[in-house]
């Protein structure tokens, strides 16, 4: 009897019993508040369809066993009914009520996941191929979003680009994230930890690589974190903390530093080397020429390449550039030590 | 015993619409609309074929994340070709403009559809739309999923624009069919063929007809709207433009949901037809499963805001959406009872069309039962663009529509070629393809509510045995077609000839040879009760069943 209930725990969403838990056989582990009465709703359609289906093919099964024609003669029955409108009103009110149910305890369920709650932390996301950025209130950006734990956290999303939706599984929570508009949604995390995020909206040849983590920070934790990242500039060597803002801003997308083309050209060794312009000039790489190319990356395109960098105008501060021109330097000067992007 | 009559005895012995006339020009230029039906059916099972490399190509793929035989660009073309190629090229024209169009004037009684110049004009669109296609392919492929969403359709620089137009065209091949279907129906019944004397299969393709012929103008205009912007750069979706990229959403689906039903609502018509005559006994409730087509026709015109769930879109037209969503489920649910008691107290015979029959109800109700969850505000969000709704609509639109589409091919093959198919081949097929698909698709329902994203390149480690299991079923698949592939070319050229009615069918097709003569019917035919199986007796001797016809059928009711 215990494996059995068992059993039946296991195929539905949620324990039946208890409200926190880890991955069942169709759920993976219920990461934040809204988690679990999403999980209800899953259960109790889980449920009717089975017993649904469990109805349609047992009936099948025993009219395919009881009716079955002996040969090829048939035997005429007399009396075979042809309709009974009683029963088919029945099977058409009731299977009616049931899902008016059913979209009423969905959108009940819609309904507590659409409304953040006055006190909201707020986060700006911005997706781009293929890359999520997460905006703190203080103005410091980050390639993964961190949040406190047992705190709601209002999102407030846009895209560069094409749409883009954000996914995380373990807070049953999904929103698009389109260009030209704001999309919001929230959660609040149950428990310290990590959890995925996936981009769910088809954006191209990176769509599947487009993943980023949620870290929830113990009390207390998050605060601390949020200081120790917005000063890493003046915290960290220029040349590491150029590195840190080149995989959060999304040059590692286009960029490798390992001498690999990418959809831009590969950063190893160009500092100081004279490269071919589309136009037919040529440019030796140099400070200035490396600001320009992030400011207005189609003053000069470099032959081989579409013109498809994004401007950084207005998003990366002066100081920031220039300790992302020390770590392109970095990459020329000592070889091979610093590929670890 | 009185005697045997049947239309048949009034054709030439061995005339038929194959050997009526010859030559290729007497098939290309044809205006009989069981030539047509061929053509058709040989057009879409060219385009099933290349889908379906293209999906296998797809699963290999995914045997592993990252990398196994091609590069993510490749892979985006790929699954976005299958999609496009099994909708637009195979599915929504499979059941009504091959099997529809060579059974529809025979079940009601007439000579030809209203229009045959236009039904071969139809034919010869879709051959244009599919060139486009190919075309697309050719010169590089198109990667934007076959849904086209833009901004992304716009910026990419595959070949949007020529598969977007052949998607036009392709439309109105469709809208054509849809036009001469449903004058067919209204101008062409014999005078005793009342609406509800018709065939539930005639009711189905009417009320597809109808959603043809009002929604796809929409898909036109909005591909036509995309092809401008992507190449005069008009702003109508690009944001970037000053467009609104949820806009195209509200288009597309606004079809493409309807379209569902165009693929789904003839698939039910055929269930219909193999379940009243493997049970040999009248359909139970043909006025429920006859109202029930229309309703869906009806309601599937508001429920397209459920593909837009997450879209940003507002929550109260969410809640509309999720409540007329719900309403659609019901006419489903219906049939799916009808079918079952018309099981009750028959005399059940159990050939390959009657498999997938059974297998229909099996498939199609997990199908729809899933459809719930995504109707379900709360459960969609999770679910929404997952594994889970490739596996529901694979269950809907494979498991329903294919499933059914083989199912009537099985039936009126004999009908259509006048020789019949290893039948002990087409049972281990029809099993293997039931297997097969179970493979592949039952644990992307899990691998999905676990999280895994659709139209994935790469994919977290996690995943990966939900993937292989899946890809091994898709081989199993493969070979169950392939086996298919072999009995029916073989019966084609080798097998035995089909006697006028195999499986003591009740409906009018039945009545005439097999195959056909060119003019179906000799004197227009006397229609009696829908699925009146009194009369029809199994022949021994050739293995097929004659229809008595003792006194003449009643005079119809005045009207109705
Ligand atoms: C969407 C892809 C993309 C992103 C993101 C991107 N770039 Fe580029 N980048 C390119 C392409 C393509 C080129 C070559 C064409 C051109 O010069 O505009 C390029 C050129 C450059 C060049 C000139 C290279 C040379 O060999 O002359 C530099 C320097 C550069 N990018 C730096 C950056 C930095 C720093 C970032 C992050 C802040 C960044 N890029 C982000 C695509 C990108
Ligand atoms: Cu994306």
């Amino acid at each position: 009897m215990n494996l059995l209930i068992g059993i039946l725990q296991g195929l539905t969403a949620g324990n039946l019993l208890q409200t926190d838990r880890g991955r069942t056989f169709w759920m993976p582990p219920q990461g934040s508040t809204g988690a679990s009465s999403v999980d209800n709703v899953f259960d109790l359609i889980f449920w009717i369809s089975m017993f649904f289906f469990a109805l349609i093919v047992i009936v099948m099964v025993v009219f395919v066993f009881r009716y079955r024609a002996r040969g090829r003669e048939l035997d005429s029955k007399p009396g075979v009914p042809k309709h009974n409108f009683r029963l088919e009103l029945a099977w058409t009110i009731i299977p009616l009520l049931i899902v008016i149910g059913i979209f009423y305890v969905g959108l009940r369920g819609f309904l507590d996941m659409a409304v953040p709650p006055a006190n909201a932390y707020e986060v700006q996301v911005t997706a781009q191929r293929w890359k999520w950025l997460f905006t703190y209130p203080n103005g410091y950006v980050d390639e993964n979003l961190h949040v406190p734990v047992g705190r709601p956290i209002q999102l407030v999303m846009t895209s560069e680009d094409v749409i883009h939706s954000f996914f995380v599984p373990d807070f049953r929570l999904k929103m698009d994230v389109v260009p030209g508009r704001y999309s919001k949604t929230w959660f609040e995390a149950k428990n310290p930890g990590q959890h995925q995020i996936f981009c769910t909206e088809y954006c191209g040849t990176g769509h599947s690589d487009m993943l980023a983590s949620v870290v929830v920070h113990e009390p207390g934790g998050f605060e601390r974190w949020l200081e120790d990242a917005a000063d890493f500039i003046e915290n960290l060597p220029p040349a590491e903390a150029g590195q840190m803002l080149y995989q959060q801003r999304g040059c590692a997308q286009c960029h490798s530093v390992d001498g690999r083309a990418g959809i831009g050209p590969t950063l190893k060794g160009i500092f100081g080397q004279t490269h071919p312009m589309q136009d037919g000039s040529s440019v030796t790489v140099d400070e200035d020429y490396i600001r320009e190319s992030i400011l207005d990356p189609q003053a000069k395109v470099v032959a081989g390449y579409q013109p498809v960098m994004p401007t950084f105008q207005g998003k990366l501060k002066d100081k920031e550039i220039t300790v992302i021109i020390a770590y392109i330097k970095s990459l020329t000067d000592s070889g091979g030590e610093q590929e670890e992007g | 015993m009185s005697s045997y009559q049947s239309n048949a005895g009034h054709a030439e012995a061995g005339a038929n619409y194959l050997n009526h006339s010859h030559g290729l020009r007497s098939w290309f230029l044809t205006l009989d609309h069981k030539r047509i039906g061929i053509l058709y059916l040989v057009s879409i099972l060219t385009a099933f074929l290349l889908g379906g490399i293209f999906a296998l190509l797809v699963r290999t793929e995914l045997w592993t994340p990252a990398e196994t035989i091609m590069d993510a660009d490749t892979y985006n073309k790929l699954f976005t070709l299958h999609g496009a190629v099994m909708i637009f090229l195979f599915i929504i024209p499979g059941i009504p403009a091959a099997l529809g169009n060579f059974v529809l004037p025979l079940m009601l009684g007439a000579k030809d559809v209203a229009f045959p110049r236009l039904n071969l004009a139809s034919w010869y669109l879709y051959l244009i739309g599919a060139l486009f296609s190919l075309y697309s392919i050719a010169t590089g492929g198109v990667d934007t999923g076959w849904t086209f969403y833009t901004p992304y359709s716009t910026e990419t620089n595959t070949s949007v624009a020529s598969i977007t137009l052949g998607v036009f065209i392709l439309g109105f091949s469709s809208i054509f069919t849809g036009i001469n279907f449903i004058v067919t129906i209204h101008k062409l019944r014999p005078r005793s063929m009342t609406w509800f004397r018709m065939p539930l299969l005639l009711w189905a393709l009417y009320a597809t007809a109808i959603i043809q012929v009002l929604a796809t103008p929409v898909l036109g205009i909005t591909v036509l709207l995309l092809f401008l912007e992507k190449t005069l750069g008009i702003g109508i979706f690009n944001p970037a433009l000053g467009g609104d990229p949820v806009l195209y959403q509200h288009f597309f689906w606004f079809y493409s949901h309807p379209a569902v039903y165009i693929m789904i609502l003839p698939a039910m018509g055929v269930i219909s037809e193999l379940f009243t005559t493997f049970s040999h006994r009248p359909i139970f409730g043909y006025r429920f499963i006859a109202y029930s087509s229309i309703a869906i026709a009806v309601i599937s015109f508001l429920v397209w805001g459920h593909h837009m769930f997450t879209s940003t879109q507002s929550g109260l037209v969410n809640t509309i959406f999720s409540f007329l969503t719900f309403l659609v489920a019901i006419p489903s649910a219906i049939k799916v009872f009808n079918w079952l008691a018309t099981m009750y107290k028959g005399s059940l015979t159990f050939q390959t069309p009657m498999l997938y029959a059974l297998s229909f109800l099996f498939l199609f109700g997990i199908g729809g039962l899933t459809g719930l969850f995504l109707g379900a505000l709360a459960t969609d969000v999770h679910l929404h663009d997952t594994y889970f709704i490739v596996a529901h609509f694979h269950y809907v639109m494979f498991g329903g529509v294919v499933i059914a589409f083989l199912g009537g091919l099985h039936y009126w093959w004999p009908k259509i070629f006048g020789r019949m198919y290893n039948e002990t081949w087409g049972k281990i097929s029809a099993l293997l393809v039931f297997i097969g698909f179970n493979v592949t698709f039952f644990n992307q329902f899990v691998m999905g509510s676990q999280g895994m994203p659709r139209r994935y390149y790469n994919y977290v480690d996690q995943y990966t045995s939900y993937h292989q299991y899946s890809t091994v079923g898709s081989y199993l698949l493969g070979f169950a077609f392939l086996i298919m592939a072999v009995y029916l070319l073989h019966s084609l050229f080798r097998g035995a000839k089909a006697e006028s009615n195999p499986w003591g069918g009740p409906t009018l097709e039945w009545e005439c040879a097999s195959p056909p003569p060119h003019e179906n019917f000799a004197e227009t035919p006397q229609v009696g009760e829908a699925y009146d199986f009194s009369g029809i007796e199994y022949d021994p001797e050739t293995d097929s069943y004659k229809k008595r016809r003792a006194v003449p059928s009643a005079p119809p009711p005045p009207t109705s």
